[in-house]
């Protein structure tokens, strides 16, 4: 058979999911062993022992000077800066990009312009952004929603416009209205792909997260990697790495189980 | 009732001159078979009916008015493709017409106003033989299912005049004959005039009143852009048909026609549906 027929059972797909992940943790385990037999106080890859110290220390012991659990006041701190930050994006996106898609005038007025916010690197805007908007929280959202909603933006309107003419005519022979239009024929074929455009930006909105967070901050995933790595306290990073990464899979699974729930027609369509 | 006239109607698209020359008159309650070879402006001739398009020259009256150059709610549409919502459900499709109309801000009903809506809205789907399917995706229906969800989503609005682009052209001969039937009773049912384009002649003959061609009189690949389609035939379909009329002459003679009862393969179950 060709291999492109060649398709793997339910256990053997199991298993080959977790392989890499499996080498990735003997591999660290050999390079720490190795590493720590040569010189027991190397802080580089720190053994599973260590990891599991610093992991009980941040999450489950009170820090001696707050008197909080660290890793969880990080999490909300994070959380809550990301969660403002991506609502704002998704409410800018949503609107801008409906009436960017649905109305000729106004994309003739600005489509050119968010294609060309869209190209200014967002990081290059952040000392503007501190200077302007001072070192507290909103210069962190800012930043955020300056990096992700143009993008969102732009996929929406696409999205809009790919709507087939046939639906808006038709629409149209059904006495719809602009108004109406945009509400009952626009709206809901939009949400199921804002859901998924969302998705998508949570790569770059924890990106400007933690960049926001490594400059100014006094809590936060961000701050606390950039804080320990003072004290090349990679036994800290590690760990908060890895939940990072697991906060954005769960966020990213909750997302589209979340589209198909509340959409499920959006399913249908691609024959799945 | 509904009559269309066109005058001298031209469409060009820049330097590509598509129909050109278009004067003709369409009766009240007629079924104006539209057939022609392919780009020779089928398609564009319903646009402007339609009001998607405006004509480049000549004028387009419904009733002696002068069309709106925009669509609405008085000539209804079934595409090829794309007719139905794919996020609403059968009944949610149909119902949409009803709902515009009589919401213009939150574009929804409620309690009496809705109940009485759904009402009517099921006999629709009863009508074109989609009972038991009022809660499916049209992704989940046929390709048959779906243009006749169209065509009932279409007629809740009781427009005046209805225009079908190639509706049946995807479907298998045993559907498309049972959609004839059900296209023809319609008809004969509501104050409808019809156009229908289609590439097969057959329909044509089966289901219009009368039947028009288009045709580029000069073909040269070098004169193509220069010279539009032009109404090449006009025939009468003789003995006439009229609507709300059983033909004493030949009854539909043209289809071996299968009844709808015994064709359909879907979900709706059978005989409850309003004739
Ligand atoms: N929006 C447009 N812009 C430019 N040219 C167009 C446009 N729409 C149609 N045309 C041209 O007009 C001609 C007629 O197109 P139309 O779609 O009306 O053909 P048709 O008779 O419906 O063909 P078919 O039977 O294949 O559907 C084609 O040559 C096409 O290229
Ligand atoms: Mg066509």
């Amino acid at each position: 058979m060709r291999w492109i027929n060649l398709k793997p059972g339910r256990a053997t797909s199991v298993a080959l999911m977790l392989a890499p992940f499996a080498l990735l943790v003997i591999a660290y385990g050999i390079g720490s062993a190795a590493r720590l037999a040569e010189n027991p106080g190397d802080k580089l890859l720190p053994a599973l022992q260590s990891l599991v110290d610093a992991v009980n220390r941040m999450a489950f012991t009170p820090d001696v000077r707050t008197g909080e659990y660290l890793l969880w006041s990080d999490t909300a701190a994070s959380l809550s800066r990301l969660v403002a930050a991506l609502g704002i994006a998704t409410a800018i996106a949503l609107v801008t990009g409906m009436v960017i898609g649905m109305f000729p005038y106004i994309r003739a007025l600005l489509a050119p312009f968010v294609a060309t916010v869209s190209m200014v690197p967002p990081l290059a805007l952040l000392p503007i952004l501190f200077i302007v908007l001072g070192l507290g929280e909103t210069a962190k959202i800012t930043l955020i929603v300056i990096g992700v909603a143009p993008a969102m933006i732009r996929d929406l309107a696409l999205k809009v416009l790919e709507l087939p003419r046939e639906q808006l005519i038709k629409a149209q022979t059904l006495g719809g209205s602009s108004w109406q239009i945009a509400l009952r024929v626009v709206l809901p074929q939009i949400l199921p792909r804002l859901i998924t455009c969302l998705r998508l930006q949570l790569g770059p909105a924890w990106l400007f997260l933690i960049a926001a967070e490594a400059i100014s901050a006094d809590s936060g995933l961000g701050y606390r990697i950039f804080l320990v790595r003072r004290y090349l306290s990679m036994d800290v990073i590690f760990p908060y790495v890895a939940w990072i990464t697991l906060l954005a899979i769960i966020a990213n699974f909750a997302l589209d189980r979340l589209r198909i729930a509340v959409f499920p027609w959006s399913n249908l369509e691609r024959g799945a | 009732m509904s009559e269309i006239v066109l005058d001298k109607v031209w469409k060009e698209y820049g330097d590509q001159i598509v129909l050109e020359q278009i004067s003709l008159t369409i009766a009240a309650r007629a079924f104006v078979a539209l057939v022609g070879p392919s780009g020779c402006g089928k398609t564009t001739f319903l646009r402007l009916l339609l009001g998607e398009e405006a004509p480049t020259q000549g004028t387009i009256t419904l009733d002696g008015v002068p069309l709106v150059a925009e669509p609405g709610p008085d000539r209804g549409v079934v595409f090829q493709r794309y007719s139905v919502f794919p996020h609403l459900t059968v009944l949610g499709n149909v119902l949409l017409g009803k709902v515009l109309k009589a919401s213009p801000i939150a574009a929804r009903l409620f309690g009496a106003k809705r109940r009485a809506a759904i009402e009517e809205a099921r006999q629709l789907i009863a009508e074109v033989g989609l009972t038991g399917a009022e809660d499916k995706y049209p992704a989940q229906l046929s390709g048959g299912m779906q243009q006749r969800l169209a065509l009932a989503q279409a007629l809740i609005m009781r427009p005046r005049v209805l225009l079908l682009d190639e509706p049946f052209g995807a479907l298998d001969p045993g559907i498309r004959a049972e959609i004839h039937v059900l296209m023809k009773r319609l008809w004969h049912e509501t104050e409808l005039t019809v156009v229908m384009v289609t590439h097969d002649l057959r329909e044509a003959f089966t289901l219009g009143t009368r039947v028009i061609a288009f045709e580029r009189p000069r073909d040269r690949p070098e004169e193509r852009e220069r010279y539009g389609a032009r109404l090449s035939r006009d025939i009468d379909i003789w003995p006439p048909r009229i609507a709300g009329e059983t033909s004493i002459y030949a009854p539909d003679r043209a289809d071996p026609v299968i009844p709808l009862s015994l064709a359909q393969d879907d979900l709706a179950p059978r005989g409850d549906r309003v004739s």
